[in-house]
């Protein structure tokens, strides 16, 4: 279900959109700091922090050493002080260095102190790829966060969820990771993206965590996706309706909690499922989908579903062979034809 | 800790000819990349776009740190590099074509297009390089324990930024290493920046050489981007370290004269006018004439000779073919003979 923005709207870029939701939670609550790398001169490498450092000053845009074990795990310690700190990992493909603080700690203190300790912290993490930085930049991982228990996972497609589910991220009492995709933010020195800017409420604005949306309705099949591939999924949907198919195209905003009942309910209405992931294909969000509706009701479906996900392969550099990859809208296309047909 | 720049280091002339060299070349190939890599982004800048995609990290300004070290190596010796490792391939003899080739996600480059310009591994000179910070220290361990272990009597490279010796994984390196002696040589390269972040907001201590000391082993810091200082302290590191006696820690101050990476604006940074006023090159080549090695002829024969192979490389890549998009499976398992 989308939220229907209930304040005036205009049009800003995802980046905007998220960094302004961080400054609305900063003005109200003087608990909030944002840290990691370069994120205060420079504004996030990915835009997320711009304008953030002159209006908050250097005690609450915090540029961090190059040490994410120790910042992260700072962010834990004042999170479990009652702060609310927002810690920045610049890219997804970095946990691997401080994932003992991420899955370990952050993920498990609640559960061990038996829900008396909260840790209400947001890791925001930068992620996708598509523009050939190799395969140590350019992972989604979401899977990885999403399997691992204990912190909520987000990812937004749109400017007006990145502002929506910020702002519930930070409100959560519980660990969140944000994850957002380069491919959407608006930057000016990525592949344009229609999708990346659009409107966006402009005063205190939620987008409850663990609801997905229908961003395109249709009858005839589900697309399941997230992150970048929403917008390739509406292309694609948009399209398709030229020539009287309706795709449904479901975008997921949070892989955990993960949506089932609108997954569900979409597929009871088409009898037919897709599921679209730029992460790995194996042991992942795409099994899982398919699963939750396999378990809900195996008589939903009228046609096997499909999948489309990053091969099991570490992402190649060259463009041709990234492109070969990744889920791109031609591919869902295809795979959305074969199984109509 | 040591500073051995506080006397002038007595290298031969023929290893300082050597070192121009190697500079010039080093630096006439980054400028080749930087120019190749701009053509054609646009309209804008469009970092995925163009012959040479992602992001690029140049390492101009930086050469004196690899020429120094690297003028110490046998090809069989290992250099694990960073996310800015072009400088250190080229001192290290990494081969010019297929490095280039890499670089333009070519089928004869050296990961045949699969890993890019932070990912180059060359087996035959031991040269690799990571794109997360501080991670090529550990794999430099592993390497060096099999000189040790086959009594070979090479060593180990291992390179990072002033900003990743903030990170765990180089603690954990010095540390091994120092403990079981292994032929190391730890190198830091202090640029003054980790991307936008001076070294005052990231590091406690003002000289990573200090670092060394927590540890038990040597650290040497070069004050001054000198090229014969560099080769000064590095020489007597690695003989140490072939020697049986460890490893040594040592620390450049270096300078970064572009961006972070290109097309980064360098808004937040304050010296930036100034920066090419200090370019390590044109100041040796000034020295080495002062000296009599080296005379205006020379310049420009070794100033030709380096743009005649960075350009031959580039033509290489240019002409290479794509890899097949039909193979993109490949190679995420040990492929059979
Ligand atoms: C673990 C990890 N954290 C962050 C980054 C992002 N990053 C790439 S380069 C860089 C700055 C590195 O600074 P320094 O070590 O001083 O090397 P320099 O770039 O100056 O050569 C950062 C933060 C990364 N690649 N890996």
């Amino acid at each position: 279900m989308t939220t229907a923005p209930s304040t005036p709207v205009r049009r800003l870029n995802t980046s905007k959109a998220m960094a302004e939701a961080i400054a609305q939670e900063m003005r109200a609550n003087p608990e909030v700091i944002y840290l990691g790398e370069d994120v205060g001169s420079y504004g996030g490498i990915f835009s997320s922090t711009v304008g953030l450092l002159d209006e908050f000053g250097p005690t609450r845009i915090i540029d961090t050493p190059i040490s994410e074990t120790a910042f992260i795990g700072l962010g834990i310690g004042a999170a479990v002080e009652g702060m609310r700190p927002i810690v920045e990992l610049m890219f997804a493909d970095f946990m691997g260095v401080c994932l003992d603080q991420i899955y370990n700690h952050m993920a498990k203190i609640h559960f061990e102190s038996g829900g008396h300790v909260k840790v209400p912290m947001v890791l925001t993490t930068g992620v996708g790829g598509g523009y050939s930085d190799g395969a140590q930049h350019s992972q989604c991982l979401w899977g990885t966060f999403g399997h691992l228990p204990g912190m909520k996972v987000v990812v937004p497609s749109n400017p007006a969820d990145a502002k929506g589910l910020m702002t519930a991220a930070i409100r959560d009492d519980g660990p969140v990771v944000y994850m957002y995709h380069k491919g959407v933010m608006g930057l000016a020195w990525m592949a344009k993206n229609q999708r990346s800017i659009g409107p966006v409420p402009e005063g205190e604005y939620l987008v409850p965590i663990g609801t997905a949306a229908v961003a395109h309705e249709g009858a005839d099949v589900t697309v399941v996706t997230l992150g970048l591939s929403v917008h390739h999924a509406l292309d694609v949907a948009e399209k398709l309706a030229g020539e009287g198919i309706g795709v449904e195209v479901i975008d997921l905003r949070s892989v955990v909690p993960l949506d089932r009942e609108t997954i569900v309910a979409s597929v009871a209405k088409t009898g037919r499922l897709v599921v679209v992931d730029e992460d790995y294909l194996s042991y992942g969000l795409s099994g899982e989908v398919i699963a939750s509706v396999v378990e809900a009701d195996p008589g939903l479906l009228t046609a096997a579903p499909r999948r489309l996900a990053m091969p099991d392969i570490p992402i190649p550099y060259a463009h041709v062979l990234e492109y070969a990859a990744l889920p791109r809208p031609e591919r869902i296309e295809a795979l959305v034809r074969e199984v109509l047909a | 800790m040591t500073d051995p720049s506080t006397e002038p280091a007595r290298v031969p002339d023929a290893v300082r000819l050597d070192l121009y060299s190697t500079m010039v070349l080093a630096r006439t190939y980054e400028l080749a990349i930087q120019r190749e890599y701009h053509a054609d982004k646009g309209p804008g800048f469009d970092i995925g776009k163009g012959l040479v995609p992602g992001e690029m990290h140049l390492a101009a300004g930086q050469e004196p740190v690899a020429a120094g070290v690297c003028a110490h190596l046998m090809v069989d010796d290992a250099v694990t590099a960073t996310h800015r490792p072009h400088h250190f391939a080229i001192a290290h003899g990494v081969d010019l074509n297929r490095m280039t080739a890499e670089i333009f996600g070519r089928e004869t480059g050296l990961g045949r297009g699969r890993g890019g310009h932070m990912h180059l591994f060359d087996p035959s000179t031991h040269f690799s390089c990571s794109g997360i910070i501080a991670e090529g220290y550990p794999p430099a361990l592993g390497q060096a324990y099999a000189f040790k272990t086959r009594g070979t009597g090479n060593v180990a490279v291992a390179v990072t930024g002033e900003g990743a010796a903030n990170q765990g994984a180089f603690h954990e390196s010095l540390n091994l290493a120092a403990l079981w002696k292994l032929p190391v040589l730890f190198v830091v390269e202090d640029n003054a920046w980790g991307i936008s972040v001076p070294r005052s907001a990231s590091t406690a201590v003002s000289s990573n050489a200090v670092r060394a000391a927590a540890y038990g082993i040597p650290g040497v810091r070069v004050e001054d981007n000198d090229v014969d200082a560099v080769y000064a302290a590095a020489g007597e590191a690695i003989a140490r370290a072939r020697a049986g006696q460890g490893p040594t820690l040592l620390e450049v101050a270096t300078l970064r004269m572009l961006g972070h990476f290109e097309g980064d604006a360098q808004g937040y940074r304050p010296e930036l006018a100034e920066v090419a006023s200090h370019d390590p090159i044109p100041a040796y080549a000034r020295r080495l004439q002062d000296a009599g090695i080296l005379d205006e002829d020379a310049i420009a024969r070794i100033a030709t000779s380096a743009a005649a192979r960075v350009e031959a490389a580039i033509t290489f890549a240019k002409e290479s073919p794509l890899p097949d998009p039909a193979d993109v499976l490949k190679y995420a398992f040990a492929e059979e003979a």
